[in-house]
């Protein structure tokens, strides 16, 4: 039998921690509880952090948006300034899989659980989120792309959790987008995804770009380099088309259940040319161009 | 330990271990088994309870959460021999063909109206996508959901 502890704040967490110290936290627990129930994962305590109140808020200060690590992915729905101002993470958290999923995962069980294809991280990458840390003695700040190691392997110390994901509010007419290619539209993993975060000039020339791939890596992978090549220059599909190119290139696809490392890799050449797409519909480009 | 919970409005005190799968409770130690099993895993949707008045997925919830909660499952959604008009079109559309995801569709389907009392067909398919169903094709499901959000917008 496992001990499941459910403390109401940071203080009785410590102690918590303390008197079991190889506790493992949980969040929304849809992975974790999967995995331990087919044996790959173990614990002999659980620390549920559900009932601690100040990891389960969205604020707004200083031109931030926090969001707290036990926010789920349908307050991330529910929240009008993540719709507002953050609508690729908005459009990631929506396609988490399903309603009920979405209302037990949470944004820092997706981002604790490092996998390369976490929904959310894409979105995150290209935001350049930060991540609050809270330990007994303090709390630290550290970057997401610093956060990630590997697939399941984070910076956590022990006896150390993610308290908020702290994202600077994009200048004012940024536009960010999240595609996913899944083996269906609910209840997949993707095979493939992308986020992109772009800010254009009135003459449609790129004054910033970024794209996240999910999915075809160890980690979520972002090329600064390909970004910066793109600045100055007009828009248009040729240029995602020389962006996906490149890109898939780089990424670092394997084969498994889901798709073949080659597909994925067409994937990744193919994703930026939705951002075509969805540039016209919102009448920003139009559709022959 | 000892949880006391609120199920179907009715308080309940019961001596359980804290692992223990809210699943597993229902439907073993309080013989609720209207609430399905399918895959244990959250694919499926079979096991869907409102916790709270929210969806969520009793194969993957412990004991120790329900401390405090109101649990509301498919037994608790008839007011008395009144049937819940989603129970209801269920029945009038042919929504039901083994009936084993139909709790748990029902459940899914509950939360949505709640959210949401007049949901298109697009929204009725997206809360209902985590719910597998192996018979009906989905198109009768999305009926008698269509039509119970009629009804209940017409009683209200």
């Amino acid at each position: 039998m496992k001990n499941v502890i459910l403390p109401n704040n940071r203080e009785e967490l410590w102690k918590t921690w303390e008197t079991f110290p190889e506790a493992v936290p949980m969040a929304g627990g849809t992975d974790l509880l999967v995995g331990l129930r087919e044996n790959k994962r173990k614990a002999r305590t659980i620390i549920g952090l559900e009932k601690i109140r100040e990891l389960c808020q969205v604020s707004l200060q200083d031109g931030e948006i926090l969001i707290g690590a036990m926010v789920t992915h349908q307050q991330l729905l529910d929240t009008p300034a993540v719709a507002a101002h953050l609508p690729g993470l908005h459009g990631a958290a929506a396609v988490v899989g399903s309603p009920a999923v979405r209302h037990m995962g949470t944004i820092g069980g997706n981002i604790c659980s490092a996998s390369p294809a976490g929904d959310t991280l894409p979105p995150l990458y290209t935001l350049g989120a930060r991540l609050e840390l809270l330990n007994p003695a303090g709390s630290r700040v550290v970057p997401l792309h610093e956060f990630i190691l590997g697939p399941g392997r984070t910076a956590l110390h022990q006896r150390e959790i993610l308290s908020r994901v702290r994202i600077r509010i994009p200048a004012p007419g940024t536009r960010s987008y999240y595609f996913k290619v899944g083996q269906r539209k609910a209840l997949a993993i993707s095979i493939a995804s992308m986020a992109a975060l772009l800010q254009l000039a009135p003459d449609r020339s790129v004054m910033e770009a970024r794209f996240a791939w999910g999915s075809v890596g160890p980690t979520v992978m972002r090329f600064p380099e390909l970004e910066k090549t793109l600045t100055g220059r007009t828009f248009s599909p040729d240029l995602l088309n020389e962006l996906g190119k490149a890109a898939a290139a780089r990424v670092a696809p394997i084969s498994d259940i889901r798709g073949h490392a080659n597909y994925r890799r067409i994937l990744v050449a193919n994703l930026p040319l939705r951002l075509s797409a969805a540039l016209a519909q919102e009448g920003v480009t139009k559709r022959d161009e | 330990m000892k949880i006391t919970f609120y199920l179907n409005n009715v308080k309940q005190e019961i001596e359980t271990q804290p692992d223990r799968r809210v699943v597993d409770i229902l439907r073993e130690d309080l013989g609720l088994t209207g609430t399905k099993e399918g895959c244990g895993s959250g694919e499926c949707g079979a096991c869907t309870i409102l916790a709270d008045g929210v969806s969520k997925l009793s194969c993957l919830m412990l004991a120790a959460q329900l401390e405090n909660r109101r649990i509301l499952t498919i037994e608790g959604l008839a007011s008395g021999e009144e049937l819940h008009p989603l129970q209801k079109a269920f029945v009038e559309k042919g929504a039901i063909q083994c009936g084993f995801c139909t709790p748990g569709m029902i459940m899914a389907a509950a939360d949505l109206l709640q959210r949401n009392p007049a949901p298109d067909r697009k929204d009725i398919r997206t809360a209902l996508s985590g719910n597998l169903c192996r018979c009906t094709g989905y198109q009768k499901i999305i009926d008698a959901v269509e039509s119970a959000a009629e009804t209940m917008r017409n009683k209200a």
